[in-house]
């Protein structure tokens, strides 16, 4: 069995198949066309069972079970499976008192929000090779965010030690959370091994990856927010029923982060929260940009917009006044400060002031066509494991250059570029001087969890500035010998180690990169290779019954804002603008933070204005095609507008944040909001396309 | 069960300006004669279904989705493929702008854009929106591309 971090997953299906799409047969050919007429000769026959179609459903006490053997799956990482039923995970927040905090309510709001599973649809499809060796080394490559976690996942489930597993990863087509997971690596694995070791190629047609390889999550929610007369938050309580699919893969994880960042970036003292991982029979759910934040926040943020009305205040000066800040504590009381929350009211404001830059009003309406406007808030906290780590080496050549080994993959992020930046920064040095392969070999690399999270400039980052500094004391303690003097007095930068008083006296790197040679030929010192590695502090795990915990190091957050003219007429509407203020703690790339953050936003727009698997009444997708499944093409694209606040991580690299994933997580509650300020139905539900808004209006059901 | 071997067909075009003879089954698509026979790997598969375009290539200048294409239909064509630019001016503008992140779509967007060239030397914002419109990408918001698209069809003076 496979799966983390709950196996329940078989690489090919045992008894049962519990998705449309599920692998249920290998087929290995020496070439592609003679595999798929191969396949076409295996005759399956299915009986026909019950299958659970939405996790409402997965829920009710006849439902039938897609695990009948929950209790006896192996666990990894904290994961509460509730045996006998559908829930593979349940995650529990109790903060406060909610008599209390009900009873200090004047205005309360309860609404429910849908969003469909969808599918991440990279440009570049799930592909991997697997040979095993005559001497057992197993050699893989693979398209993939986790080439260490494939190790591990490898040499576990076929016992093959893990220093004989070596993964490569090139440059990846694109990946969104997708290719976190372990899935087709198995597979290939298994085949390799069936033809006595050959290498074998596995690659996904579009259609079998969107359905077969796990997708986006999809999440039921239900929300009751309260607040007193004049606009404070008072309570909020939350089930938040997670679309797991057919098994649970990340999606349990992504439950607890539902739950840890449920409230929103807002101060309420008042929270009960139970969010769950729920099993149907839908493809299964992983990772996505956001790793459930654009979910959670779609929902707190639509009842947010709400409830201000109710209290007759400006959508935007309710989140002002509700902004969470330095001195209150997150959902899992982590008591937050200046370094691990960014500024929230810094980033409303700056938000306010590009709103107010032209004069035109956030509602207006030209004959059939009504402009409006939409905004929301977010944050995100990276629910990385206590232990998540990397590793770097910074290995100097003869002519003063530097080799960069790090195990961060290129996604298309920017992430190589951005770690070299930071150790160009640190030694002072020309980013040109630096080298980094853009492949990941695990035999070669220093170890890093996986590249997700938007984690990796800041765990790689740290490791890379610990190995910079050793580098650094190296280059200095050699330099001392030679120039006669103590390594504090010294200085270096600019291809130099020169003495700080006197920076005309000094040496070239070279001149000590392989150690120093004496005009004698007697040669002191040797390669100057700095090593570094960091790994998370003080985070904990979560109380089971109160959620209380450390789940990771920092939160970013922002505003966003979206405007729409929504044609009355036609039921279709443009999106006109949108625009994100993040706080970024400190921005490395200016021009790849913002294609990052407008990169995002566009993911988020064409997910919540279009994106969702449609399935049959037995639960088969209907649309796993591009053609059938729609994407934001060229010309749809607003006017974006990005800026940035920087309010320092003190753990992190210069004190950036993470900002990989934030630009996305607000725009489907942004869009609603302002498609719901434009046609004046609440729209709680996604994809946004005019069929659902003709639907909420014409035909409520 | 063993298959019989399949017909082949030789098949000689000119690929980015040299004279290639293949042999092919009927069946095979363009693009896999172009990546698995000829090596060149810059055209991507996205969906060889015709709907993402990152497959694109030129045939006698004109923009073809190469997943679309059977090979033998390539008979005595001109084929061009991203390997066969070097320094274009759309190359220039698409790193000038930042236009690609992950780059899998960047070939069959640039192949797209000197296709455009070509056929409109001086197309106007309409008529470039149109013509990408055929070509997806998933990890830049398009306004990068539109930027550095919008820039090679502006005169230079």
């Amino acid at each position: 069995m496979t799966g983390s971090p709950l196996e329940d997953r078989p690489p090919l299906a045992i008894e049962k198949v519990r998705y449309y799409g599920e692998p249920v047969a290998l087929v290995v050919a020496e070439e592609e066309y003679i595999a798929q007429m191969a396949a076409l000769r295996i005759k399956v026959e299915y009986e026909l069972l019950p299958a659970v179609l939405s996790p409402k459903e997965a829920l009710q006490s006849n439902a039938p079970l897609v695990h009948e053997h929950l209790d006896k799956y192996k666990r990894h990482e904290e994961v509460r499976p509730e045996p006998g039923t559908n829930i593979a995970n349940r995650v529990k927040i109790r903060k406060g008192n909610m008599e209390e905090g009900w009873n200090n309510s004047v205005h309360t709001v309860e609404i429910e929000v849908t969003l469909p599973q969808s599918d991440h649809a990279a440009m570049e499809m799930r592909c991997t090779t697997a040979q095993i060796m005559p001497g057992g080394k197993v050699i893989l490559h693979s398209a993939s965010q986790s080439p260490y976690v494939i190790q591990r996942a490898i040499s576990e489930s076929f016992q093959v030690p893990l220093h004989q597993v070596i993964v490569h990863t090139p440059l990846v087509g694109g990946s969104f959370g997708g290719k976190a997971a372990v899935q087709l690596e198995y597979l290939a694995y298994m085949a390799s091994h069936a033809v006595g070791g050959k290498a074998v190629k596995l690659v996904n047609s579009r259609e079998v990856d969107m359905i077969a390889s796990p997708v986006h999550i999809g999440l039921d929610a239900k929300i009751k927010l309260g607040c007193t007369r004049d606009g404070k938050l008072t309570a909020a309580e939350f089930v938040h029923l997670f679309d797991g699919g057919a098994y649970s893969d990340r999606g349990v994880v992504m439950s607890r982060a539902g739950a840890v960042d449920c409230t929103g970036p807002y101060r309420i003292d008042n929270v009960h929260c139970d969010s769950l991982c729920v099993y149907t029979n839908h493809p299964y759910s992983t990772s996505f940009r956001g790793f459930g934040h654009p979910e959670l926040t779609f929902a707190i943020e639509r009842a947010m917009d709400i409830l201000a009305k109710r209290v007759g205040m400006d959508p935007l000066e309710f989140r002002f006044a509700n902004a969470i800040g330095p001195g209150d504590t997150s959902p899992t009381q982590t008591l937050l400060d200046r370094s691990n929350l960014g500024n929230l009211p810094m980033c409303i404001a700056k938000l306010k002031a590009w709103l107010d830059t032209d004069d035109s009003p956030q509602y207006e309406t030209h004959g059939h066509l009504v402009k409006a406007t939409g905004v929301c808030c977010f944050w995100k906290n990276s629910n990385t494991p206590t232990d998540a780590g990397a590793g770097a080496v910074v290995a100097f050549n003869a002519d003063g250059t530097v080799n960069l080994l790090c195990g961060a993959v290129e996604i298309g992020q920017g992430t190589r570029t951005s770690l070299t930046q930071l150790l160009a920064e640190r030694l002072r040095m020309d980013e040109r001087m630096i080298h980094i392969a853009p492949e990941v070999r695990t035999e070669t690399d220093p170890f890093y969890w996986k590249t997700v999270a938007s984690r990796s400039t800041f765990l790689v980052g740290n490791a890379i500035l610990r190995a910079a500094d050793d580098a650094i004391a190296q280059l200095k303690g050699l330099a001392a010998v030679v120039l006669q003097c103590l390594p504090t007095d010294l200085d270096v930068g600019g291809g130099r180690v020169f003495l700080k008083d006197a920076p005309a006296t000094g040496l070239a790197i070279e001149q000590l990169a392989h150690g120093y040679t004496f005009p004698n030929g007697t040669t002191i010192g040797s390669q100057v290779i700095g090593r570094g590695s960091y790994t998370m502090q003080n985070l904990t795990l979560m109380d089971p019954e109160t959620g209380k915990g450390k789940l990771g190091p920092e939160w970013t957050v922002g505003a966003q804002a979206v405007e729409v003219e929504w044609n009355t007429k036609e039921f279709t509407y443009k999106i006109i603008r949108a625009a994100t203020i993040v706080d970024a703690g400190k921005v490395i790339n200016p021009l790849f933070a913002r294609g990052q953050i407008t990169g995002a936003m566009s993911m988020g727009l064409s997910f919540s204005s279009r994106e969702a698997f449609f399935f049959d009444e037995k639960g088969a997708v209907r649309n796993n095609q591009i053609r059938t499944y729609k994407l934001i093409r060229f010309g749809e694209q607003p006017e974006y507008f990005v800026d940035f606040v920087e309010t320092p991580h003190m753990e992190a690299p210069y004190g950036l944040r993470g900002i990989g994933e934030h630009g996305l997580i607000g725009m489907p509650a942004a869009l609603a909001n302002s498609l719901t300020a434009a046609t004046g139905v609440e729209l709680n539900r996604l994809p946004l396309t005019p069929e659902t808004i003709w639907r909420t209006i014409h035909d409520p059901v | 069960m063993t298959l019989p071997p399949p017909a082949m067909y030789p098949v000689a075009c000119e690929v980015n300006g040299e004279k290639r003879l293949v042999r092919v089954r009927a069946a095979d698509i363009l693009l896999s004669t172009l990546r698995d026979q000829l090596g060149l790997t810059g055209s991507k598969p996205g969906c060889e279904n015709g709907d993402c375009g990152a497959c694109t290539i030129l045939v006698d200048g004109l923009p073809v989705k190469s997943c679309l294409m059977l090979t033998v239909e390539a008979e005595g064509k001109q084929l061009t493929t991203i390997e066969g630019l070097k320094n274009s001016p759309v190359q220039h503008a698409f790193v000038r702008y930042q236009a690609f992140q992950c780059g899998y779509c960047t070939p069959g967007f640039i192949m797209n854009c000197e296709g455009l060239r070509n056929a409109h030397p001086h197309a106007d914002e309409e008529t470039i929106r149109v013509w990408l419109e055929s070509n997806i990408c998933r990890c830049t918001s398009y306004e990068e591309i539109q930027h550095a698209v919008r820039d090679v069809f502006t005169p230079k003076t």
